[in-house]
């Protein structure tokens, strides 16, 4: 994986938007984005609604995100092109989704909603009709989602990234500061980890930086290439936008996304938390 | 409309225009909020704010609504909003207090 097959400008995704086999994806946690005017041609998709399992705390088994796909007229041979609010996170979700369940051409707009608005655009309100499709998911590529105990054995031995902000990372705030702080978990962060928010990563129109900026942060901020790595945040979506630098744009191998992330594991009864702006021993 | 449900479950911005909901405990909270606008004082709607911490790192990003509200939960101490809209951009640092502190922020072509 590299920069150039993972990742659109918002020119060519201007000049492409009428292109056979390409198709646009909006995906937002507050869908009405993508209501109040979205990328002409772009189908929505609603990162709790569409891609979370209605009853149990995971997502959409293998079936479902089939369904999902042949309902929304998305085919295999698809190139998908997704874009999203909030910087791309819940596109950069939606891309690590795409591709456990094995989707080969899957990219990522760079700056995503924000961009094309910044850029005065074209938005429609027009919601496409595609025809239903058969879209087959493969079985789940675990190598890019890592679970809880993988996490706790982790500590002290492989690349533990925490994306979070710097008052998240050292218990002073429970949650991004657009949301109320009232949460059920403890504060802090995992032993060991190091702290690079995820916003290091983009500039301010929400654009990726260079790969040469993105090498310098990661490797000033202690990250070891010969290790394996995961990256969490609150909620695993913050994570995948880093999980897509790392591992789409850098092409580290073994990067993997802890989607439970910290409201998993702040949660968990027993397993050890680093208070602080400092990573911690194990 | 965003429910409190799903504001305690996600990362995305809430509706900026809605009413605090009643689960918000204003003894416990710290909202910074206010309205974007432009040099004619006009309400600047769909333009990013975020929300920068005392060492200019990056904490929170919402898009204002059609009125030009947004609205952060931080916690007490010195911070730095950031707009950048198609009208332009805009900073402004504010010294927050638990409760609700409600600023002004004006962005102006470069």
């Amino acid at each position: 994986m590299s920069r150039d097959s993972a990742l659109v400008s918002a020119d060519w995704a201007e000049k492409n938007l009428d292109t056979p086999g390409v198709v646009f994806v909006e995906v937002d946690e507050d869908t009405t984005a993508y209501d109040g005017g979205h990328i002409p041609g772009a189908v929505k998709l609603d990162w709790k609604q569409d891609l979370q399992d209605p009853v149990r705390r995971d997502f959409v088994n293998q079936e479902q995100f089939s369904a999902l796909l042949s309902e929304k007229g998305i085919s295999n041979d698809d190139v998908v092109v997704l874009y999203g609010g909030n910087n791309n996170w819940f596109a950069a979700y939606a891309y690590w989704y795409f591709k456990l369940y094995g989707h080969e051409q899957v990219k990522l707009i760079d700056g995503g909603r924000k961009k094309w608005e910044l850029d005065a655009r074209t938005y429609t309100k027009d919601v496409p009709s595609r025809a239903k499709t058969t879209y087959v998911a493969k079985e789940p590529d675990l190598s890019i989602r890592a679970f809880r105990d993988e996490v706790v054995q982790a500590i002290g031995v492989k690349n533990l990234v925490d994306v979070r902000s710097p008052d998240e990372f050292a218990g002073r705030l429970l949650a991004p500061a657009h949301l109320p702080q009232e949460q059920s978990q403890r504060g802090g962060h995992i032993p060991t980890a190091i702290s690079v928010p995820w916003s290091k990563a983009a500039n301010e129109d929400g654009t990726f930086k260079s790969d040469e900026e993105l090498k310098k942060i990661y490797g000033d901020a202690g990250l070891d290439g010969s290790k394996d790595t995961i990256a969490y945040c609150r909620i695993g979506e913050r994570s995948s936008h880093t999980w897509f630098v790392l591992r789409e744009l850098l092409g580290q191998e073994n990067v993997k996304n802890y989607d439970g992330s910290w409201t998993e594991y702040g949660s968990l009864i027993g397993v050890p938390i680093a208070l602080g702006d400092e990573p911690g021993k194990a | 409309m965003t429910t409190p449900s799903n504001i305690a479950d996600g990362c995305a911005a809430p509706d900026q225009s809605a009413p605090l909901p009643a689960s918000v405990d204003l003894e416990k909270e710290t909202v910074i909020t206010g309205i974007v606008s432009n040099a004619e004082g006009e309400a600047v709607g769909g333009a990013y704010v975020r929300l920068l911490d005392s060492s200019g790192e990056f904490t929170a990003e919402v898009v204002t609504s059609p009125e030009g509200v947004f609205r952060f939960f931080a916690a007490p101490g010195s911070w730095t909003l950031r707009a950048l809209s198609r009208a332009g951009n805009g900073d402004l640092a504010v010294d927050a207090t638990r409760g609700v502190n409600e600023v002004a922020l004006a962005v102006a072509a470069a």
